[in-house]
């Protein structure tokens, strides 16, 4: 019985978090005319951003929130960088090279 | 190097952070545009975002002519600073450019400061303070100077108290600032407003940009296409919009850098790799008013400056990705440095104040 319920729990988990990776969101959030395309997004834990260079000059995003640290370095026009975000709270994102450029992300 | 250490007062703190919040910077509309849609002809409709807008005031600080004298008299008062001999308009003085005239800034008994005194022309459209960017707003900045022991090393409550018990000054105040006392935060905003009146939008460029045709020779119109041209000068990626800075940070490749205990800039600010030895871009308005160049005054000329750029920098190590070479001949270089001459906004006699004994 109790080997049973074991692997009942063991089954819910492994389910849980087939669907949690199912379900996990890919939000584009684009850097042009030197802001961020979104000044605000609310996302779930576990979903990823994806941040596109629209501007024909190199950007930087990076964040030194304690709930999601991280710094992407520097990328040119067309590409691209991605964060999974694993914690919920409010973060706030930037760019290095130009400052003015801010945004906050929800992680619910 | 010497790093300000700048202590506020809990009361300031509190007001300065209220008065912060209700700030409302108007920014700059950034040239949008790429070099490729560009008609270089005086007046085409695609040159306008290079125009000034009026100038921003924040909400709790707006424009009056009481505050503008009042901010000019603390602006240019010696009696600001601990030895009474130095005042803002010492490191910021009209003569030379709102700046000094010197590499880097003399501070306290005249100790020589490791970065230079940057101009305060047209920092009425900045949307940060500083090299390092470390102040947000003119008045987040302004008591900075008379509070740093390595500047101007003011007292503060003997700064309120001779402000308090001095006739003219107590009625400067009382006009500016009616409802209000007179604290570190009423000094930063009338020193502000002053400063916000210190403009330059009126240069040949200005009038070539409105049509007049005549305003720019050929040589400083094929500067100016050189200066945008992302091929060529790419000065535009930094020196963007019409106060021609992006308010950004970048590591240029100074000599400086590669020297032991190089000053890290904003990386003091914002500890990421890319921030390392980066400055924000100065603006270019009345550029030949403040020479010497760069944060470090290592440039003397404008020519000097171009050089370092088509060569791509000297120290190498950690250069903004946005830093291009490009083969520059000596005539390019040239027009270059002659649309840069062409932002200069004619000077004026400036009139010192009258202050309160």
């Amino acid at each position: 019985m109790k080997c049973f319920t074991t692997k009942m729990i063991t089954a819910s988990l492994m389910t849980l978090c087939f669907s949690a990776t199912i379900f996990a969101q890919t939000i584009e959030v684009g850097q042009k005319d030197k802001k961020f395309t979104k000044s605000k997004i609310e996302i779930n834990v576990g979903d990823t951003v994806k941040f596109i260079n629209e501007d024909t000059f190199f950007h930087n995003v990076f964040s030194l929130s304690d709930i999601k640290f991280f710094d992407l370095g520097s990328f040119p026009k067309g590409e691209f960088k991605e964060v999974t975000f694993d914690k919920a709270g409010t973060i706030e994102v930037e760019c290095a090279i130009h400052p003015e450029m801010i945004m906050t992300i929800d992680v619910k | 190097m010497k790093l300000c250490e700048i202590g506020f007062s809990p009361r300031y703190r509190l007001a300065l952070l209220v008065f912060i919040g209700l700030i409302i910077v108007l920014p700059i509309k950034l040239q949008a545009k790429e070099f490729k849609d560009i008609t270089f002809e005086a007046g085409h409709e695609s040159l306008q975002g290079w125009l000034l807008p009026k100038v921003p005031h924040p909400k709790g600080n707006e424009i009056t002519e009481a505050r503008v004298t009042l901010g000019k008299m603390l602006f240019f008062d010696t009696r600001l600073s601990g030895d009474g001999n130095m005042s803002c308009g010492t490191c910021h003085n009209p003569l030379y450019g709102w700046s000094d005239g010197l590499p880097t800034a003399r501070g306290f008994k005249s100790e020589v400061l490791g970065r230079a005194s940057p101009t305060v022309i047209n920092t009425a459209f900045n949307s940060i303070q500083m090299w390092d960017g470390r102040k947000k707003s003119l008045e987040d900045q302004a008591m900075g100077p008379m509070m740093s022991n390595a500047e101007m090393n003011m007292n503060i409550p003997k700064l309120l108290k001779f402000l308090n018990e001095t006739n003219g000054y107590k009625k400067a105040f009382n006009k500016a600032y009616p409802k209000e006392t007179i604290n570190e935060l009423t000094i930063a905003k009338g020193i502000a407003s002053f400063e916000r009146t210190i403009i330059s939008n009126n240069s040949p460029f200005d009038q070539w940009i409105k049509g007049n045709k005549k305003a720019l020779t050929k040589q400083q119109i094929k500067g100016f296409k050189l200066f945008v041209n992302p091929k060529k000068g790419n000065c535009e990626v930094c020196h963007s919009g019409s106060n021609f800075t992006d308010n950004g940070f970048h590591n240029i490749g100074l000599a400086q850098f590669g020297k032991k205990d190089a000053d890290m800039g904003r990386y003091i600010q914002r500890p990421l790799g890319l921030m390392k030895g980066a400055f924000k871009t100065p603006t270019l308005r009345d550029i030949t008013q403040t020479a010497p160049y760069f944060h470090d005054g290592s440039s003397l000329t404008l020519e000097e400056v171009v050089a370092h750029y088509e060569k791509g920098g000297v120290a190498k190590g950690n250069l903004s990705p946005n830093m291009k070479t490009a083969k520059l001949s000596k005539k390019e270089q040239t027009a270059i440095v002659a649309f840069m001459k062409s932002l200069n906004t004619k000077q004026q006699p400036f009139l010192l104040p009258i202050i309160p004994h």
